[in-house]
């Protein structure tokens, strides 16, 4: 039982971690419906600057708060720059477009900031276990974040005339535009806070799993999971989703398939959501017309 | 073009320029002619299910993969000639491209895409998983032997082992690309593309869009499996680590570079995919993927036919200069 409670304690810290990508790729899709296959070499090269901001001698917050900057600043660019002369190409160009994205920033990453496996800070280590020991205090602080980052989505979504133009934007463009709402500037801003919330990601995972240009990868495919499971259109869905494949991702390694299959997990939750359940456990079922 | 001596000097000029490396090249750089052979044909496999089907994959490297594997560990294992392996590997990735169909049926672009990219990413896991281990050699991999050229060949075309595999890739190759440009010019491959850019209307002609989907992906995968033996082959070695969700980008920047929906542009795509990595790997590790990733982009932007697209304007141009051509 005790080593149960481990193993489920330890699922729900990676969880958070999903759950923060989960969150950025929902993000993404709810402003422009589209799933960013770059979204992890994103959060990978935010979490560079954030170290080169500590070892700067910036204290922990302060490059905390730098690096959101940066990287929605980053992320608003890529959509003006890069997203939008293709926006109403095929989605084979979509597809080619974030391939080359995924190629560019994760080479340029370990081109700039070299291969060899960094250690990041924890802005809480040095804590006891808590809660009976079973969470160590970066875990639990992570999932603190995560949860803060999710509230703090959710009201901007639910209670603040921007976040109302941002959904009217991603719902229906053209009645949005009619009504005065800059549909190109909510996008841009779509992409910038997605950015800005895979870099919380990437700086509460760094500590676990250490800093490295392809760290993200296989959490890219767990969030992708969350996401999908959790149901694409619906944040909060997708965070619960993420959790859950952390939970499941645990508990599978560790009684069923073993560590090395891990990855083939994700697959087959991916898998399984797209062909029983598409529109996942939280998500609205969206007819098509013919 | 329609003129059949042209088309009939076109044919013998391409044969020539595809046989003259046999005695011109070296050792080397011969070898990396036959992984470029290699690499068109997956890379017109791909072509087949994203190009003129419009299902995209990124997991095609997980074909390729199978392929190898199949040759490799009867090869190995069960002593298996070269040549009896090849419809064996072809009918296994047909059948596993076939069940891949199936869930794809039900998706549609951007999640299949996501399906497949997973499927790229969990390969090299599953193949070095224990399960698989006494036949797959796990994570040392299996060693291989090139065919030597039969005694009656050598008599009269004295070729070493590394020429003879060359030749070998160019007919099963030139083979499947026959094979291919007859499926895509005939009622099928209309059917394909019909099914690619209006499947309602394709319906409502009376294609059967499930069975023509899933029989896309079927073909695709044997092609590309295909290639996947070829070149366990012809490395002469086959491990886990050879398969990983790059070989499958590497697979689509070939398409989306040598054209989308091109049978030429497959083999432009194969060149392209073998020989820019090489340049690009003296400037620095880090540089093939920054350069692939650029070219691609600026493909899209500028040029998304493709090198065949630019090729096919370029004709247009010579061929009735002062018209401005249709699109």
């Amino acid at each position: 039982m005790e080593a149960f409670l481990l193993q489920l304690a330890a699922g729900i810290a990676t969880g958070g971690i999903y759950a923060s990508v989960a969150l950025a790729i929902v993000m993404i899709y709810q402003a422009t419906h589209h799933v960013n296959f770059a979204q992890g070499e994103m959060a990978t090269l935010s979490t560079f600057i954030a170290l080169t901001m500590i070892q700067a001698g910036l204290p922990y917050w302060v490059a905390f708060a730098g690096t959101l900057v940066v990287s929605f600043v980053m992320g608003a660019l890529v959509e003006r720059l890069i997203m939008r002369p293709v926006q109403h190409a095929p989605i084979l160009t979509h597809v080619g477009v974030y391939i080359g994205m995924l190629l560019i920033i994760g080479n340029m990453t370990g081109w700039v900031f070299g291969y060899t496996i960094q250690m990041f800070p924890s802005p809480f280590e040095g804590g006891k276990p808590m809660l009976g020991g079973l969470f160590s205090s970066h875990q639990l602080g992570s999932v603190v974040v995560t949860l803060a980052v999710l509230i703090l989505v959710y009201l901007f979504f639910t209670k603040t005339s921007l976040g109302l133009a941002m959904r009217a934007a991603a719902y229906n463009p053209r009645s949005a535009r009619l009504v005065g709402i800059r549909v190109d500037v909510m996008l841009a801003l779509g992409w910038g806070l997605a950015a800005a919330i895979g870099s919380v990601a990437g700086m509460m995972v760094a500590p676990i799993v250490f800093l490295d240009p392809n760290m993200m990868l296989g959490i890219l495919l767990y969030a992708f999971a969350g996401a999908l499971l959790g149901g694409i259109d619906n944040p909060p869905g997708a965070v619960m989703g993420g959790f859950l494949v952390g939970v499941l991702e645990n508990l599978a390694g560790a009684y069923i398939v073993g560590t090395d299959l891990k990855l083939t997990v994700a697959l087959v939750i991916i898998i399984g959501v797209l062909v029983l359940k598409p529109s996942g456990l939280f998500g609205r079922v969206v007819f098509t017309r013919v | 073009m329609n003129a059949s001596p042209a088309r009939f000097l076109l044919v013998v000029a391409g044969l020539a320029a595809a046989l003259a490396p046999l005695w011109v090249l070296e050792s080397f750089h011969l070898f990396q002619l036959t992984m470029a052979v290699i690499m068109s044909l997956a890379v017109l496999g791909l072509n087949i299910v994203t190009g003129y089907n419009g299902q995209i994959s990124l997991g095609h490297g997980a074909f390729f993969a199978i392929g190898a594997y199949v040759t490799s560990i009867l090869m190995a294992q069960a002593d298996w000639s070269f040549y009896a392996t090849l419809p064996f590997a072809a009918a296994i990735c047909g059948m596993v491209g076939y069940a891949v169909g199936l869930p794809a049926l039900r998706l549609g672009g951007l999640y299949l895409a996501l399906v497949t990219f997973s499927l790229a990413v969990a390969v090299p896991q599953l193949l070095k998983h224990k399960a698989l281990e006494a036949w797959t050699g796990g994570v040392q991999g299996l060693f291989l032997m090139k065919p030597d050229p039969p005694r009656w060949l050598t008599s009269v075309l004295p070729l070493n082992a590394d020429q003879y595999m060359y030749l070998n890739v160019l007919i099963v190759s030139g083979i499947c690309f026959l094979l291919a440009w007859n499926l895509i010019r005939g009622r099928i491959g209309r059917a394909l593309m019909a099914t690619r850019d209006h499947p309602t209307a394709a319906e409502a002609m009376g294609m059967d869009i499930a069975a023509l989907k899933t029989g896309a992906f079927a073909v695709s995968a044997m092609i590309t499996g295909v290639a996947g033996a070829l070149s366990a082959v012809a490395v002469e070695f086959v491990a886990p680590d050879s398969f990983t969700f790059l070989l499958s980008i590497t697979f689509f920047v070939g398409m989306v570079v040598g054209g989308v929906a091109s049978i030429l542009g497959s083999i432009f795509g194969g060149l392209f995919v073998l020989f820019v990595p090489n340049i690009a790997e003296s400037i620095s590790r880090a540089a093939p993927g920054v350069i692939y990733g650029m070219i691609l982009i600026i493909f899209l932007f500028l040029l998304p036919e493709g090198f065949a697209g630019l090729v096919r304007r370029l004709l247009a141009k010579l061929s009735s200069p002062g018209n401005p051509q249709p699109k």
